[in-house]
Formats: structure tokens, C-alpha cells, sequence
């Protein structure tokens, strides 16, 4: 790889927290005024997990590599983490060098983590979008139909982010590739002696 | 329209319930007919597990399951692929392993029918990764999907590529991408966009790919297209500051599409709560940000715009604070006019009076960002600041101590350091160690007056003296040392803080050095800051006891007492307490015992001196005096000059251990009463040496007039020694007033009878006394 270029590790794991001490005026000076390059390619959401209030996991997208035992250590983690928080605390947490932006909607908790020069408020409007698109596939969805039907959550989620950015802002295109695809699924699973009879292969 | 919810997992007749009986063989497919093993729907395991009542029970169900899986596919199943590695994800995700599933994906999304391919991608997403050689394997499939395939398989390809692509993959299926931003379908080509992103993130050198389509899409109408591109546009810049300086042409089209939407009104298909695409919006601000940091010519460029959206946003959702937080953070960092930065600063002070929690939060991780380079515009928003330290949430408490202390300066620092010292009162104990050195520190670098200075470190020691830094004892007792005019005033609070607590560790510190250094102002009872107080001896001491013997008292602390009881035992002087005197020739070493020697062999030359002169009245009285004794006793002597190697005499009292306790106190005697003066001895037998007797002669006086010019002298038998020291004075007032203490030192090792003549001179009533008188009634306890 040519100089000059940050090298993207490939075997790249969250970064131990370092600890996030009293900053004072001088690390706010510090911080101040310009910021600094980004210091690690990675994406801008770094991961998503959904969980139920016990602390079951419905649904985890990770948007970088790592092990399935890193993941698991930051999974229990941060559900521990977040499960811990009172009601009525603001939805950002900084965990480890990550911002931690989670939303309770009934009983699954909604947690995504960003990076630290990322907007928190749109990530909240990202996981409310996320909630709404789920929300009119299912009609009136809730944590079973997360349950019973994951894979779907997944699809859906995958045509709304793509490497952990948003692709498409529109709710009706989303909801439409969903149909599109469910759609060829249904017409895939037609037995296959059927199709023949009728002429199609 | 399908029926999404509930149950069904493709229209897969074939299954019978997992315990259950034979397999329909409806269509007769020969495949079907000749599987014998029953396989559960996905939903059925899923019911089957969550029937499961103990972890146990779930383990025993899962593995169970997992075997048939694994013959499955072993057997090479295709029909029945799909669900069974669906079954695997599943279990997958309750943590159970799933590796031997790997390679089914591949099988899966090599197959033709959508349904595998849909199942195989996601398996590829949830169980490959780079680490696993079996990744590459797949870039095959991928590259034919992307190729060959119809939309949606092409759409699985670039999303599993983007989640889980590894540097060598993108190098080998980059061509792909590359032909695929150019497609005619938007659905398509936003996928490749953003799969573009993740090639550049891997592999950085495909900028050289990626960044000549970026300035046609950035034409696009379609929103997924044009966000992706920004996207794009970003990394690229981030990336190299090449790309950052080719960029910067495209700033006035940047500025073109983002005031369309914001003008453009409400769009049913983009909007959120009367904000037109606002991931949209901020996408664009953040990368006006990076365009313009640094950059005069494309910050002025974008500066009207940026006043436009900062002022016409709606603010009554989250998305429209979304927007404006990001138009905020481009404002600050680009070279922005003055009254834009101003702008922005009040947003965030406007922010700070949300009813949100989190648009308070962001205001403050903000402004504290700001404080330093913006600190005017910041500052005007200080009451707001301090109202938010009442915050229940600790995040945001925190944040605003951090802004408040970093606010504090020479004109407010009297009011903030109020509103500081009552968040400490009652602020979580997690930000009381920070709370405490915040207020100490800007104490130091603000105070306005020394004795303010003295307040605030006296308060903190108060509320929160656990929590405070090792050098603040010292940085406070040089602080009140350096303040001479404040010494009384200092001893004085310090000294009602210590007795009405004395588990804060530093305080108790501070006020045990401060009672030792200034004990005497003190005592002497005035000081015109604060009320008069009237504190005794005793009250000192008996304080400065309870430290040392108190338990919660460190090693230090317990260090501090002592230093200041020793440091108050020669400052107090006409104490009649014994003990206390008993202490000092335990301290005093050569030096002052020197002196004593010089003074006590003055006092027997005296006597010896005026011995041989008859004719001098003095001298012949204390012929008297001896002739008197010696009757008693036998040979008249002179009284023996002093050992010429007093010190061993003195060396017993070196001897002496700190405070034995005495076996039993040997009772006072008042041997002379005349007018209103009293004379009055008290004994002490050091146990350690039973040949030593310490006699403190104390002369008090309760009449009208005063006592003046006193004198005592003594004699003893030859047999015992007698040394004298220099009294404390000459004078006792009238009516009660200091009484004169002298000490007599005898050394009786033969245990003789003791005897005493005492010959007193003084005036009063302006006439001279002179007694002389042996004591009687001498207990024998002070000789036998």
C-alpha cells in the first residue's frame, strides 16, 4: 500500500477505552476549533443490535470485522450497559471510543453505535425510520414478529443501510423492493413440477 | 397482496411436525420422496425453543436440531437448504455455534433460485468474515450475480459485499462495482455507490476508480443516488487531500441541490416532520464542512446558505434539530463570518432550553467544544449553563460542571463558585472528586480576596474533604500561612469547623496545623471578622486529644495533632497542668536544658555568694534559714554547689518515658496564706526515678492590690539537692490575676526526710512582706 494512506487493519477491533477522564479546559482546547482527520477508516454506524428488556438478542448487524467472540464480549457488554440506564436519561452514551445512540420502542431496545464525529440526532431519526419501515411491512409490528420472521427484519434492514450508510431515504422505495423480493421468493418456492407442467422451468 | 406476518416460511408442503410421521410426497418428486428426514419449520423450532423452560431444556432441543442439520447437510439436501440454514442462523444468534454452516452458504448462493440465494447471502453476512478462508470462495458468485443476475440478486451481491467484503475481494470484484454505477437502475446504482464507499475504506488506492464517476452522479435527481454520492465524496476527501482540492469545485453545486430541498417544501416521499430529507441535508452539511474548513474562498461561498437553513429550519421534531445540530458543527469549523459563528452559538444556547434531554445533550458536548475558541458567545449563555447542573441525568450534570468550570472567570467567579459550591452539595459522588478540584483550581487562579479564598477551600474541605486532592492541605496551609492578617481569623473558623467534625481528613489536617501555628490568637479570644468566642485552654487540648485518639484518624492526621499539641505546649505558657510541663524536658534536648543550667547555677551562686557575707541582711537570713534546718538535721552546710556534671541529674529526667502514668498523685498543699496571697505547692514523684521530686510552687493572690517584685526562696536538709528554676514571673495581679509558678527540683536518693524552708519577699499595698517559714505537714509520699 502506497505512504500516506491510513491502513485499514484487517484485523481491526474496537479500540480498548481509554479512560474517558474529566477532560477540563485543556482537553476542551484541544478538542476545539478544527477536528482532527478521521483516524481509522471504518463506517460511519459501526454496528446495530436490537434486544429484548431480559437482554435477548433479536437481531445484530455489525458493520466491521470481528471475531465471533469480540462480538459477543461487546454484545453482553453493552446490553448490560444500556439496560442499566433509568428511563428517564438522554438516549447517548459514550462507550468505550464510540457513541452509543439507543431508543426503547415497547420492549426491544434499538442500539446502534457511531462514531465519535457522527450526528446523534439523525442516528436517532435513522433508527426511528428503521422502526416505521418494520412497523408497515409487518402492520402493527412487535417483538414476535421480530421474533418469527428475523430473516425479514434483516432484508428490510438491508435495503435501508448498506455498509453501514443510509442508501435510500424514501419509506414507499424501501417497502417496494421488499415486496419485489418477497415476491420472487414466493414465485421461486411455486414446486418446481408445477412450473414445468404449466410450461415454465 | 402476501400475508407477511405470522408463521409461514415458504409454501413448503412437505413438513410434518417434528416428532411426527412420514413425508407427504404430494408431487410426487422423486427428490422429496426420498428424503426420510422430517425437518421442522423455521417458526416451529423457533416455538420449539421458546417452549423451552430451562436453559438446559433449550440447549437439549437446539442440539438436537443442529444434528439433524448437520446431516442434512451432509446429505446434500438442496431443497431443504434454505431452511435449514435459516434453522442455523437462528440458533446462531442465541449464541450457539454454527460454523459447520459456512460452506452451505456457498452452495446456497450459488443455486439459482432466489430463495436460496437470499438465505445464502445472509448466512454469508452472519458467518463469513475475512478471517475465514472461505470467504474468498464466494467472490465467484458474486461476480456472476453481479454480472448476470436480475436486480434484487444483483442488490444481495452489493449489500453482502459492503457488509462483509475484505480488501481482497474488492480488489478482484472492483470492475463490477465500477460498470454498476453507470446502470440505468437506481436501485442498482445506489447500492454500488455506497458499495464504492467500502471498497475505498479496504482498499484505499480504488479512489483512483471511484472518484471520475462522482461528478455525474452528483447530477442525479434520485435522493439514494445523490446521498450516496455525497457519501462517496466524502471518504474520497477525507482521504486524500488531492481529492479534498479537486472537490472544491463542486461546492456552488453542493450549495445549489441543498437550498432546493430546503425550499423546495413539503415532499411526502422524503420528508420528516416538515423537513425535507433531512439524512439527506445533513450528509450534504457535513461534507460542505470538510470542503470548507481551512478554505476562505468556498466558506464564503457557502455561508448564505448556511445562515438560511440555521434560521428556517423547523425546530419543533428531532429531525429538524438533526439538521440544524449539523449546520451548527459546519458553521464552527469552517471560516465563517463572525455574526455566523454568533448565530450558531446561540443555537446552542437556544438548545440548551429544550424540553429534550437529548438536544440538551448534544448543546452541551458542543459547547464545551466551543468554550475555548468562542469563549465570549459562549459565556452569555452561562445562567442556562448552570441551570442544567440541576440535571437528574448524570451525563448531562457532568457536562455542564465541565462547561460551568471552564466558564468561570475573574467577573462572575463569586457567583459561579456559589452556584458551584451548592451543586456539590448534592451532586452524585462520581463527579464529587472532579467537582471539588474544579472549584479549588478556579478558586486559586480567581479569587477575588484572600479571605474569600479561605472561604470557598474552607467550604469544600467541609462538604466534600473525602474527595479532595493530597495537595490540597498543603496548598491551604501555605495559603493561610502567607495570609497574616488572616491568621485569627483563619484559627478561629478552622477551629469550629474541627470541633464540630473530625472525620474530614484534610480539614481536620489544615485545622490541627492551623490550632498549633496561631493557637495563641486563638486564645486570646477576639478577631474582628467574626464573633468574638471565648475558647480555653482546655477546650484546645482536649480537641486536639480527641484527634489523636480518635479512630477515624489517618497516621497523618494523627501526625498533624501532635505536632500541634507539642507546637501549643511552648506557645501556652502559666498553665498549671503538670503533664504538660512534664512534657517539655522530654523534647527539650541540650539546647534549652543548656540554658537551664546557666540559669539554675546562677541561682545557687546567688545563694552561695550572699552565704559568706554576714553583714549583708539577705545573706544572714539565709544563715537563718540553714541554722534553722540544721538544728534539725545536724551540720550546717552551705547549700552544696551544684554538680558540676548537672546533666546527671538531668540525664534521669532524659530517662523519663513520655507521660507515665504517676501510681498515685500526691495531694497539694497550700503552706502560706496572708491578705489574700496564697502560696501553694503540688508534688509529682516521676515513678522512673524515685529519688527526683518535682515541686511547683504557685503563688495566686485574690485580694484588692497587686503583688509585685515576689521572690521565693528555699532551703533543704544537706543531705537532699535542690535546684531551682526561674519563675514565671515577678507580678501577680489582683484579684485572681496570673499566679507566678516556679519549679524546685529535688533529688532525695537516700530517701531523707524531706524538709523546707521557704523565705518569700514581695509588695503589696505598697509595702514590702517578708515571710519566712519551714513547711509543715509535708506528705510523706514525697520523700519516702
Amino acid at each position: 500500500m502506497p505512504a500516506g494512506f491510513p491502513p485499514h487493519s484487517t484485523t481491526a477491533s474496537l479500540p480498548q477505552h481509554s479512560d474517558r477522564g474529566f477532560p477540563f479546559a485543556a482537553a476542551a482546547a484541544a478538542a476545539a476549533g478544527q477536528a482532527p482527520p478521521r483516524p481509522r477508516p471504518a463506517a460511519a454506524m459501526q454496528f446495530m443490535l436490537l434486544f429484548s428488556r431480559q437482554g435477548k438478542l433479536r437481531l445484530q448487524k455489525w458493520y466491521v470485522p470481528l471475531s465471533d467472540k469480540e462480538k459477543k464480549k461487546i454484545t453482553r457488554e453493552l446490553v448490560q450497559t444500556v439496560l442499566a440506564r433509568k428511563p428517564k436519561m438522554c438516549s447517548f452514551l459514550e462507550w468505550r471510543d464510540l457513541k452509543i445512540v439507543y431508543k426503547r420502542y415497547a420492549s426491544l431496545y434499538f442500539c446502534c453505535a457511531i462514531e465519535d464525529q457522527d450526528n446523534e440526532l439523525i442516528t436517532l431519526e435513522i433508527i426511528h425510520r428503521y422502526v416505521e419501515l418494520l412497523d408497515k411491512y409487518f402492520g402493527s409490528v412487535c417483538e414476535l414478529d421480530i421474533i418469527f420472521n428475523f430473516e425479514k427484519a434483516y432484508f428490510i434492514l438491508d435495503e435501508f443501510l448498506l455498509g453501514g450508510e443510509v442508501q435510500e431515504t424514501s419509506k414507499k422505495n424501501v417497502l417496494k423492493a421488499i415486496e419485489q423480493a418477497d415476491l420472487l421468493q414466493e414465485e421461486a418456492e411455486t414446486p418446481r413440477s408445477v412450473l414445468e407442467e404449466i410450461g415454465l422451468t | 397482496m402476501l400475508n407477511r406476518k405470522g408463521r409461514r416460511w415458504g409454501a413448503d408442503a412437505c413438513v410434518v411436525g417434528f416428532s411426527g410421521g412420514g413425508v407427504g410426497a404430494e408431487f410426487g418428486d422423486p427428490l422429496r420422496e426420498r428424503m426420510v428426514v422430517p425437518s421442522l419449520k423455521l417458526q416451529d423450532l423457533i416455538e420449539e425453543i421458546r417452549g423451552a423452560k430451562t436453559q438446559a431444556q433449550e440447549r437439549e432441543v437446539i442440539q438436537k436440531e443442529c444434528a439433524h442439520i448437520r446431516a442434512s447437510f451432509r446429505d446434500g439436501d438442496p431443497v431443504h437448504r434454505h431452511r435449514q440454514l435459516a434453522k442455523l442462523l437462528y440458533v446462531h444468534m442465541l449464541g450457539y455455534p454454527a460454523h459447520f454452516g459456512q460452506m452451505e452458504c456457498l452452495k446456497l448462493i450459488a443455486s439459482s433460485r432466489f430463495t436460496d440465494k437470499r438465505v445464502g447471502y445472509l448466512g454469508a453476512m452472519l458467518l463469513l468474515d475475512e478471517r475465514h478462508d472461505a470467504h474468498l470462495l464466494i467472490t465467484n458468485s458474486i461476480k456472476n450475480d453481479l454480472s448476470q443476475g436480475i436486480q434484487p440478486v444483483q442488490g444481495l451481491a452489493l449489500c453482502t459485499l459492503s457488509t462483509m467484503g475484505s480488501a481482497e475481494m474488492c480488489r478482484d470484484l472492483a470492475p463490477e462495482v465500477e460498470k454498476l454505477l453507470l446502470q440505468p437502475s437506481p436501485y442498482v446504482r445506489k447500492k454500488a455507490i455506497l458499495t464504492a464507499v467500502h471498497m475505498i475504506r479496504k482498499v484505499p488506492e480504488l479512489s483512483s476508480v471511484f472518484l471520475p464517476p462522482c461528478a455525474q452522479l452528483l447530477h442525479e435527481r434520485h435522493h439514494g443516488i445523490l446521498l450516496g454520492t455525497i457519501t462517496l465524496i466524502t471518504e474520497l476527501c477525507e482521504r486524500s487531500p488531492a481529492a479534498l482540492r479537486h472537490f472544491r469545485k463542486v461546492v456552488p453545486q453542493l450549495v445549489h441541490i441543498l437550498r432546493t430541498l430546503v425550499t423546495m417544501g413539503y415532499s411526502t416521499e422524503h420528508s420528516i416532520s416538515g423537513v425535507s430529507d433531512p439524512f439527506l441535508q445533513v450528509q450534504i452539511l457535513r461534507l460542505l464542512r470538510i470542503l470548507g474548513r481551512n478554505h476562505e474562498e468556498s466558506s464564503e461561498t457557502m455561508n448564505d446558505l448556511l445562515a438560511q437553513v440555521a434560521t428556517n429550519t423547523d425546530t419543533s421534531r428531532n429531525a429538524g434539530n438533526a439538521v440544524l445540530f449539523e449546520t451548527v458543527l459546519t458553521i464552527m469549523d469552517i471560516r465563517s463570518a463572525a455574526g455566523l459563528r454568533v448565530l450558531a452559538v446561540n443555537i446552542l444556547g437556544r438548545f440548551l432550553l429544550n424540553s429534550d434531554r437529548n438536544i440538551r445533550y448534544v448543546a452541551l458536548t458542543s459547547l464545551l467544544r466551543l468554550v475555548q475558541s468562542d469563549h465570549s458567545a459562549v459565556q452569555r449563555h452561562r445562567p442556562t449553563v448552570v441551570e442544567c447542573l440541576r440535571e437528574t441525568d448524570a451525563s448531562l450534570s457532568r457536562r455542564a460542571l465541565e462547561l460551568s468550570l471552564a466558564l468561570v472567570n475573574s467577573s462572575n467567579v463569586r457567583a459561579m463558585m456559589q452556584e458551584l459550591q451548592a451543586f456539590l452539595e448534592s451532586c452524585p459522588p462520581d463527579l464529587r472528586a472532579d467537582c471539588a478540584s474544579g472549584i479549588l483550581l478556579a478558586a486559586e487562579r480567581f479569587a477575588p480576596t484572600k479571605r474569600w479564598h479561605i472561604d470557598t477551600i474552607l467550604h469544600v474541605l467541609t462538604t466534600a474533604g473525602t474527595h479532595v486532592r493530597d495537595d490540597a492541605v498543603a496548598n491551604l496551609t501555605q495559603l493561610i500561612g502567607g495570609a497574616q492578617e488572616l491568621h485569627a481569623y483563619s484559627v478561629r473558623r478552622l477551629y469550629n469547623a474541627l470541633a464540630e467534625d473530625i472525620s474530614q481528613q484534610p480539614l481536620v489536617q489544615v485545622a490541627a496545623w492551623c490550632i498549633g501555628e496561631y493557637g495563641d490568637l486563638l486564645l486570646a479570644g477576639n478577631c474582628e471578622e467574626i464573633e468574638p468566642l471565648q475558647v480555653d485552654e482546655e477546650e484546645v487540648l482536649a480537641l486536639l486529644e480527641k484527634v489523636l485518639q480518635s479512630h477515624m484518624s489517618l497516621p497523618a492526621t494523627r501526625g498533624y495533632a501532635l505536632t500541634a499539641l507539642m507546637k501549643l505546649s511552648t506557645r501556652l505558657c502559666g498553665d498549671n497542668k503538670a503533664a504538660i510541663l512534664e512534657k517539655m524536658p522530654l523534647v527539650e534536648r541540650d539546647g534549652p536544658q543548656a540554658d537551664e543550667e546557666a540559669k539554675e547555677s546562677k541561682e545557687a551562686a546567688q545563694l552561695s555568694e550572699a552565704a559568706p557575707v554576714p553583714t549583708e541582711p539577705q545573706a544572714s537570713q539565709l544563715l537563718d534559714l540553714l541554722d534553722l534546718l540544721d538544728g534539725a538535721s545536724g551540720d550546717v552546710q552551705h547549700p552544696p554547689p551544684l554538680d558540676p556534671s548537672p546533666g546527671g541529674a538531668l540525664i534521669h529526667l532524659l530517662d523519663l518515658p513520655c507521660v507515665p502514668p504517676p501510681p498515685a498523685p500526691i495531694p497539694d498543699l497550700k503552706v502560706f496564706e496572708r491578705e489574700g496571697v496564697q502560696l501553694n505547692l503540688s508534688f509529682i514523684r516521676p515513678p522512673e526515678n524515685p529519688a527526683l521530686l518535682l515541686i511547683t510552687v504557685t503563688a495566686t493572690n485574690f485580694s484588692e492590690g497587686d503583688v509585685t517584685h515576689f521572690i521565693c526562696q528555699a532551703a533543704v536538709p544537706k543531705s537532699l539537692q535542690l535546684q531551682l528554676q526561674a519563675p514565671s514571673g515577678n507580678t501577680v495581679p489582683a484579684r485572681g490575676g496570673l499566679p507566678i509558678t516556679q519549679l524546685f527540683r529535688i533529688l532525695n536518693p537516700n530517701k531523707a526526710p524531706l524538709r523546707l524552708k521557704l523565705r518569700l519577699t514581695y509588695d503589696h499595698f505598697h509595702q514590702s512582706v517578708q515571710e519566712i517559714f519551714e513547711v509543715n505537714n509535708l506528705p510523706v509520699e514525697s520523700w519516702q
